[in-house]
């Protein structure tokens, strides 16, 4: 299977996680484990002072384990590019997560906003990977604007409903200069491979193994069809007819 | 003197306070992985030692959590 390079970084496991969501740290730890992911998101917030006990980087702490900060709540490009900031002094890294949704109950991003910061922060020299609807146009400005890689949307945040933009995505995958990580929505393996099938070069998943039965065991079920996925699209898929096509020979010698 | 601290005033003893310092007596087991914001400007950790804060600095910090 083809490594996959963004930025300055190779990734061997094509499957990024959230950490959001998982019961406990030790949780979230096991599934992260067991999902080969090489990326994981985080996203900030304001220390606590009196009760604060959220030690979330230890149990990130693998060598092969990269942070990418998100900028979750961020509302417009001013108040993300500060969050990117912030972002990288905390965590030392360049990486981001860029994602502006300033609806609370769809958390659709906003494109006009996220090219904006986009383009800001591209000067700054973050690696940006944007969290977008899947807009191929917006994708090709974002590539001009400097971004590392495009996240568009399968379906809304943490709906499970798969890749509701399956045409979308696939104008996206066909065009694109830069890695496609499609991202949210995807709530099963199968969303996953049927991802990676068209051509995505990984996936981001959260809520569907954060919130599992068994979260460790849907990791490992994501890591298995995102490298299924892949690996089908490098074979690549035979195509499809409208007609039947036998695949044993006709048993026409019963009536010669 | 009187500081606000992530949106609450805090009162300190001392007169002069830096930013390391206020965070040896706020969070001295919680200061890795960790950013600080004056006025919505962030301060490299390099400066934290010599910074001096003063009650107009609305001081600002973060720290990672789960999120996707």
């Amino acid at each position: 299977m083809q490594p996959l390079i963004i930025g300055d970084k190779t990734f061997q496991s094509r499957l990024f996680l959230g950490t959001g969501k998982f019961g406990s740290g030790r949780q979230m730890e096991e599934a992260v484990l067991a999902s080969k992911s090489e990326l994981v998101t985080v996203a900030l917030k304001r220390i606590d002072m009196e009760t604060d006990t959220d030690s979330l980087l230890s149990y990130l702490q693998h060598s092969h384990i990269n942070l990418l900060p998100n900028t979750s709540g961020a509302r417009n490009a001013k108040e993300a590019v500060f969050a990117a900031q912030l972002a990288r002094e905390a965590l030392e890294t360049n990486w981001l997560k860029l994602e502006i949704h300033p609806d609370p109950k769809y958390l659709m991003p906003d494109a006009i906003e996220t090219l904006k910061a986009t383009e800001e922060l591209a000067k700054q020299g973050f690696i940006i990977l944007p969290y977008i609807h899947a807009d191929p146009v917006l994708c090709k400005r974002l590539e001009d604007a400097g971004t590392s890689a495009v996240m568009p949307l399968g379906s809304p945040i943490g709906t499970n409903k798969g890749l509701k933009t399956v045409d979308f995505l696939e104008i996206i995958i066909e065009q694109s200069r830069v890695p496609v990580i499609v991202d949210a929505g995807i709530g099963a393996p199968s969303h996953a491979a049927m991802a990676m099938e068209m051509g995505a070069d990984a996936v981001l998943v959260n809520t569907a193994i954060a919130v599992a039965g068994n979260p460790k065991l849907m990791a490992e079920a994501f890591k298995e069809a995102v490298i299924a996925g892949r690996k089908a699209f490098e074979a690549k898929l035979a195509g499809t007819l409208t007609s039947a096509a036998a695949s044993s020979p006709l048993t026409s010698f019963l009536y010669d | 003197m009187e500081l606000l601290l992530n949106n609450q005033r805090k009162h300190f003893f001392e007169e002069e306070i830096t930013i390391q310092q206020l965070l040896d007596i706020e969070i001295p087991e919680k200061q890795k992985g960790i950013a600080v914001a004056i006025n919505n400007c962030v301060i490299p950790k390099s400066d934290w030692g010599s910074y001096l804060l003063n009650r107009t600095h609305q001081i600002l910090i973060i720290s990672a959590t789960q999120g996707g």
